[in-house]
């Protein structure tokens, strides 16, 4: 199997693909990216918490027209995973407003985003319906 | 008037559109010649300059615009803040008037945008030959369009869409037809950039960009600029009974960031810092919403038109698409809203947006609007909001 590599550090890979949070241990602010502190309450230390693999579409869109060289449609969408809001592309499903709906039941997925020069893949992820969710 | 009230002496919009002919200096000085003349002031009188340019930002736009219609060795004070930069320009005159460092103080706005298309969202280049992660969250590849979307239309739409899932009621043809609204308002205003109506087939038949936002549920990008003179209350009682007359009391003069709220960090939240800026406005004025004679809000796109109904207290919490669909915000129902045509057909020239909403107001409150006066418009609030992100929100009174 080739080597593998997250598209963002806060994909876990595995046997159960996850993502990560940085949250804060003074008030409980979950945030992915590097952190110089907690933008909520100020304090500086921070631990790694699994985000669950489940929720809901809070929100969403589907674009049409992007920058050169980005496949359109897609669905872009904001994911509620138990109480912690997700910035994903809700995937293997038709772009369109028939088949993407708010609230409807997502769960985490990962794709292929393209294999480097060394044979490496780098994987990405997004949200799928849950079969017989809706 | 009260020695420590604000008034806008002055003020003047150039035409917003297409001005291949006029460089950013020629905008500006324009608007600025403009709203010193409205003002019956000149360059010499002014104590300090707000100077608002976004996409040429490192270029001191003020000194630029000195060094044409006067050196005066004043302070100039060169601010960027995303779609939010001429509220921010005004904010700095109305700041070092209040602070009683001057007694007259000049903001502009003023940016050239024809032509731009997506203004974020990163264009997909070629992998490396290896994955190397960068940047805060450690990316191999860019991520725009693979973790969701950077571009504007496509944030906003969620925007619109988390407003309809929170409290129901939205869809496709309710956004279409709040850009309906606007574009029908726009047929009135000369200076709008777009002045054509539209029917709702139109709309939701033009080019999709981020359902639900197609085309001319879009904010046009375009040239333009706008200035404004401010006055202290003390000052002002020295001018001419004509100035006086006037002059329009700047009873409020907000600006906010974002709080942290779970989420804003993934979608921006547009809601809470726009809610926090018009709550301090109103105490700040005296008023309520409903003394409200009409609202110029950031309509950046017509999803977004919609959530500020209910964080401007328009309405109540949770009831913006029941307000809309009442008719309350076209110019002919209890609180007209971008009668101006807005930002989707007026235009969007970044930095002098935040100073041209406050005109439309202006003019409006003095009775000068022609043909599509709001009769008996007496106070106005003017909102922009900039992703990052920044909100002002101004309030105007007539001279009693």
């Amino acid at each position: 199997m080739a080597e593998q590599i997250p598209l963002v550090d806060y994909l876990r890979l595995g046997d159960e693909p996850h993502l990560v949070a940085h949250q804060c241990t003074s008030c409980g602010a979950r945030f992915f990216d590097r952190r110089n502190g907690c933008a909520s309450c100020g304090k500086d230390t921070f631990e790694v918490v699994d985000v669950p693999t489940t929720g809901e579409v809070k929100a969403f869109t589907i674009v049409s027209f992007a920058a050169p060289g980005v496949p359109v449609p897609y669905v872009a969408a904001v994911v509620d995973c138990g109480g912690t809001s997700v910035r994903a592309n809700v995937i293997n499903v038709e772009p369109d407003p028939e088949h993407v709906t708010l609230g409807m039941p997502v769960r985490l997925a990962t794709e292929l985003v393209g294999t480097d020069e060394q044979g490496t893949e780098a994987i990405g992820f997004g949200f799928e319906p849950v079969p017989g969710g809706a | 008037m009260a020695s420590d009230d604000l008034w806008i002496l002055g003020i003047h919009m150039t035409k917003f559109g297409k001005h291949p002919d006029q460089d950013l200096v020629d905008l500006a000085s324009e608007a600025v010649t403009g709203a010193l003349a409205d003002g019956g002031v000149t360059m010499a009188d002014m104590g300090v300059i707000g100077a608002g340019n976004l996409m040429a930002a490192n270029a001191g736009i003020g000194q630029q615009l000195q060094k044409q219609l006067g050196q005066t060795g004043i302070p100039v004070y060169n601010v960027a803040n995303a779609c939010a930069t001429g509220a921010t320009a005004l904010r700095v005159a109305a700041m070092a008037v209040k602070a009683g460092e001057t007694d007259m103080g000049l903001a502009f706005g003023v940016e050239k945008l024809s032509g731009a298309g997506l203004l974020a969202g990163g264009s997909r280049k070629e992998a490396s030959p290896t994955w190397e992660p960068s940047g805060r969250y450690g990316a191999v590849a860019p991520v725009d369009g693979r973790i969701g979307t950077e571009i504007m239309p496509g944030v906003f739409a969620q925007i619109g869409m988390e407003y309809g899932h929170r409290y129901g009621g939205t869809s496709f043809e309710l956004f279409a037809r709040i850009s309906e609204k606007n574009h029908a308002h726009s047929t009135l205003n000369p200076l709008a950039a777009y002045s054509k109506r539209f029917t709702l087939e139109e709309i939701m038949g033009d080019l999709m960009i981020a359902y639900p936002n197609t085309r001319p549920m879009c904010s046009a990008n375009c040239d333009g600029a706008a200035a404004a003179v401010v006055v202290s209350g003390a000052k002002l009682r020295t001018l001419s009974g004509e100035q006086q007359r006037r002059a329009l009391k700047l009873s409020a003069s907000v600006l906010t960031t974002d709080p942290w709220e779970e989420s804003c960090q993934v979608l921006p939240d547009v809601n809470t810092l726009t809610r926090n800026a018009a709550t301090q406005a109103y105490e700040q004025a005296g008023i309520g919403p409903s003394d409200l004679d009409l609202v110029e809000l950031h309509d950046c796109f017509a999803t977004a038109e919609l959530v500020h109904y209910d964080n401007l207290m328009l309405c109540e919490q949770g009831g913006a698409v029941d307000f809309f669909n009442s008719g309350a915000t076209w110019r002919d129902g209890s609180m007209p809203v971008n009668v101006s045509g807005g930002l989707e057909s007026k235009g969007h020239p970044i930095a002098a947006t935040g100073i041209a909403n406050i005109w439309e107001v202006a003019t409006h409150l003095r009775g000068e609007a022609g043909p599509r006066q709001i009769e008996g418009a007496r106070v106005g609030l003017a909102h922009v909001i900039g992703l990052g992100s920044a909100c002002g929100v101004h309030i105007l009174e007539k001279a009693a």
